[in-house]
């Protein structure tokens, strides 16, 4: 017979064995990034345009195409999936069509995001004629972004307590002045955790901009003009082997700009969280 | 027999409130409560009581329609409010429930200010005048026997307030939009004593204005609060709840007519 106390050990150790590895795999993943990156980091790196034909000097460009791309992308996602969510939670009737609009959501959210890129090639660079410019950029990310608000939107607004709405139709509130002046506002900071996690994804995605907002080294003005974002200069600098510690220090400070969306969701959350 | 004492007229009590005549109630295919039938006298507090599930409560929502909320519910059979009927054809629940106001069993603070909270009524009806609010508001948590405690903060959070300031300020928040119904659906069930104690002194005190009906599964709360007291009972489980009997809270305890009745406030059920 196994001693049990042995066998309890054992899965134990595997267990915990199993939840190292995994840190350890990040730590490694950052550490090797940040001893790779750190050496060009500097102000001149951040705040300058690449130089010459093996791209020295800085990145500035690619940092403010990839930030404009993905504020622009906010704003045109968030809208729609905001209110398409309000509409699936509180007012459309719950069945088939609903359960289908988020069966096709979740699908839209693990179309893999090469497809989505040459999708949005397809429709907005040729058929809309927005050309590479981060509009093309900024709506296929849009595409990616939308499942991705909508579901924490939607469970955002499922987490207010139904006591909560009661309080305010008891009062003689209509469902629209509950839902505008209650509901949204109690959600508010879960939706703003989604918004802020899809923006997040979509400063590191590399497919879909590839396609859709071009490749040249660019200070993008207004949405019709092309760029390069940081991933797509990663990619270049290093794929061609032009620049491989500047792709290094690219990588940090996209890992950084992410991390700190990634941070900034939890603080909003553990911070502004009132249901 | 269902003794409708509140339609003779007893004691100081004003005229009957809300009238109900047989009434029915189903969830889908379900029939809750069947041939309700009683008078709600104006100016006084009625108790409901029972055991859980019997559909005191149920029969509590029908009177603001907040049923209506739940799918596939519906209502047969008349109740009217100063002589209208509730569930006529034009009536907008809307506009019902600002006069007929509702206490929930759980505290239900809005996660605003405590001002907030208490204006949301008035702002819905189109009060802007930061003077009106501001009186308004002093004089709902006066009512409510809060504005002592919360004077100071009126700016922090309701729903950092304890248990039973909440409670009582969600009572502030109903007094504010002047209903002249108040349903209290266990109010006092999830708060601590003392707290109950300031929440019946401030019953006593509102129902000259107000109209009050509390469904309690207390009694020695409902005989302490009301003027009136309803018993329902659902008998066998999956058939329809009935109200057994009807009267004055004094003698509906001492001396009850039906022996279900007396079964229950003597404890022998429930």
């Amino acid at each position: 017979m196994i001693d049990k106390r042995l066998t309890n050990k054992l899965a134990l150790g595997m267990l915990w064995g199993a939840a190292l590895l995994t840190v350890a795999v990040l730590g490694a993943l950052l550490l090797y990034v940040f001893i790779n990156g750190i050496k060009v980091i500097s102000p001149e790196f951040i705040f300058t345009w690449p130089q010459g034909v093996n791209a020295e000097g800085g990145i500035w460009p690619t940092i403010v195409s990839t930030i404009y791309v993905t504020a622009l992308a906010m704003l045109i996602s968030t809208p729609i999936a905001v209110l398409a969510a309000v509409y699936l939670a509180e007012y459309a009737r719950q069945g088939k069509t609903v359960s289908s609009i988020r069966f096709a959501a979740d699908s839209l959210a693990s179309v893999p995001s090469i497809v989505m890129g040459l999708f949005g090639f397809a429709l907005f660079v040729e058929a809309m004629g927005l050309n590479l410019s981060m509009a093309s950029a900024a709506l296929a990310l849009s595409l990616l972004m939308l499942p991705i608000i909508m579901r924490a939107t939607e469970e955002a607004i499922r987490a207010v307590p139904k006591y909560m709405r009661w309080g305010s139709y008891g009062l003689g509130a209509t469902k629209w002045q509950t839902v505008s002046k209650i509901v949204l506002p109690a959600a508010a900071p879960r939706i703003v955790t989604g918004i802020v996690l899809a923006a997040g994804r979509a400063v590191g995605e590399t497919a879909v901009v590839l396609y859709t907002m071009g490749q040249a080294v660019n200070m993008p003005i207004t949405p019709l003009d092309s760029g390069r974002p940081m991933t797509v200069h990663l990619y270049l600098l290093a794929v061609e082997g032009i620049n491989l510690p500047a792709a290094f220090g690219t990588a940090l400070l996209l890992i950084a700009l992410i991390l700190g969306f990634n941070l900034s969701a939890r603080w909003i959350l553990k911070h502004y969280r009132k249901v | 027999m269902n003794v409708s004492l509140g339609s003779q007229g007893l004691g100081t009590h004003g005229p009957t409130k809300i009238h109900v005549d047989k009434l029915n109630f189903w969830y889908g295919d379900f029939n809750a409560l069947t041939n309700i039938s009683v008078d709600i006298s104006s100016k006084a507090t009625t108790a409901f009581i029972g055991p859980s599930g019997c559909g005191k409560s149920t029969f509590l929502r029908c009177i603001n329609r907040m049923n209506d909320l739940i799918p596939g519910t519906r209502v047969e059979g008349k109740m009217t409010i100063d002589g209208a009927d509730i569930y006529g054809a034009g009536v907008d629940p809307v506009d019902l429930r600002r006069r007929v106001g509702m206490i929930f069993q759980q505290p239900n603070p809005f996660p605003q200010s405590i001002y907030d909270n208490v204006a949301y009524g008035p702002r819905l009806q189109g009060v802007r005048k930061k003077a009106d609010l501001d009186s308004i508001v002093e004089d709902s948590l006066k009512r409510a026997n809060l504005w002592k405690e919360v004077k100071d903060i009126l700016g922090k959070n309701g729903l950092a307030l304890s248990g039973g300031q909440q409670q009582r300020l969600c009572i502030a928040r109903v007094l504010a939009v002047q209903p002249e119904v108040l349903l209290m659906d266990e109010p006092c069930s999830a708060i601590d004593p003392t707290s109950v104690q300031k929440i019946e002194d401030l019953m006593a005190e509102l129902k000259d204005t107000v109209t009050i009906v509390i469904v309690t599964h207390n009694m020695q709360q409902a005989a302490r609060v009301s003027d009136y007291t309803a018993f329902f009972l659902q008998e066998v489980a999956g058939e329809p709840a009935v109200m057994v009997e009807f009267g004055r809270t004094n003698e509906l305890f001492t001396s009850p007519t039906d022996k279900r009745t007396e079964d229950y406030i003597t404890g022998r059920f429930g």
